[in-house]
């Protein structure tokens, strides 16, 4: 299944491998932001609802 | 189509609501184009005569390479309706897509470099497309720590837009360096509209497939993105009402 990568085989995979890290990382760290931050709001709006 | 209907999405509510609605499909066919784009590519597509196997690495160096000028485009416009409109969503928009398209950049950068090193004998040269590769890659650097750094808000948004507009000069150079100097390493683009001047079709077509991918991943955590800087604005007021109060 693997395709032969010849004498260049080091220099496609890094390539892959470089961007798909760095693809997941940033849709991890926009995932998680967005989490936390929509739950930070949640929070302080439902305390404010509660203070009046 | 009603341009002024588009206004409408100024409101961060309205934004929020109608980006919930469609976030979930384009992060869904984003994942698919990127999926079936670089497996297509990567494992059923030939060597090329020339790079060997090398040619591979196309399908995610162009696309990125596209997204990041692309990226800092969207910011000039959406920098350009801040100044003029003062919509406080164009400006978040911008500030949302500056890490994104700071990692296209990376991208572009390190898989032109891993690919120059077989191809040209050397990871790096100053060439006009590469030099205004990294100047651009500076740039977003620069923007983003700009808005780290100000605490208020609108003037963030003010120094910021002024910013964009000034790296507009360098997201330009980097599309057009290869057609007007006729120098340095780096070949001519790799898409045009001129079958002649294109790749050939047996990558041309998994390629727009990847580029499909990007853009549509580029849209989705933009929105994502804009959504959390939107939330994380009315917080901060919310914070700074209880503080004075």
């Amino acid at each position: 299944m693997m395709p032969d990568l010849g004498k260049y085989a080091e220099a496609v995979l890094s390539s892959y491998a470089v961007s798909i890290v760095l693809l997941v990382v940033l849709v991890w760290l926009s995932v998680w932001r967005a989490t936390r931050v929509r739950k930070q709001l949640e929070d302080i709006e439902s305390k404010v609802k509660r203070d009046g | 189509m009603n341009l002024n209907a588009l206004w409408a999405y100024a409101n961060p509510k309205k934004f929020i609501q109608a980006t919930d609605r469609v976030l979930p499909w384009i992060s869904i066919l984003a994942v698919l184009s990127l999926v079936v784009g670089l497996v297509w590519g990567f494992f059923f597509t030939p060597e090329d005569y020339r790079q060997g196997s090398t040619v591979k690495i196309i399908y995610l160096h162009v696309p990125s390479a596209l997204m990041a000028i692309n990226a800092w485009l969207m910011m000039l416009v959406t920098s350009l309706v801040w100044i003029v409109r003062r919509h406080h969503v164009s400006a978040l928009a911008a500030r949302a897509a500056a890490p994104v398209g700071a990692v296209m950049t990376l991208i572009a950068l390190a898989t032109g470099a891993i690919w120059g090193q077989p191809m040209w004998g050397t990871w790096w040269a100053w060439d006009p497309r590469l030099t205004s590769f990294l100047i651009l890659f500076l740039f977003y650097l620069g923007y983003i720590a700009l808005w780290e750094a100000i605490e208020d808000d609108d003037t963030a948004a003010d120094l910021t837009s002024i910013l964009c507009l000034v790296g507009s000069v360098f997201a330009l150079l980097s599309r057009y360096a290869v057609n007007f100097w006729n120098q340095g390493l780096h070949q001519g683009a790799s898409l045009s509209l001129d079958k002649e001047e294109n790749v050939a079709d047996v990558f041309y077509y998994p390629l727009l497939v990847c580029i499909a991918g990007f853009v549509l991943l580029f849209i989705a955590l933009v929105f994502l993105r804009t959504q959390t800087e939107i939330r994380a604005r009315r917080m901060r007021a919310l914070l700074a009402r209880e503080r004075m109060g």
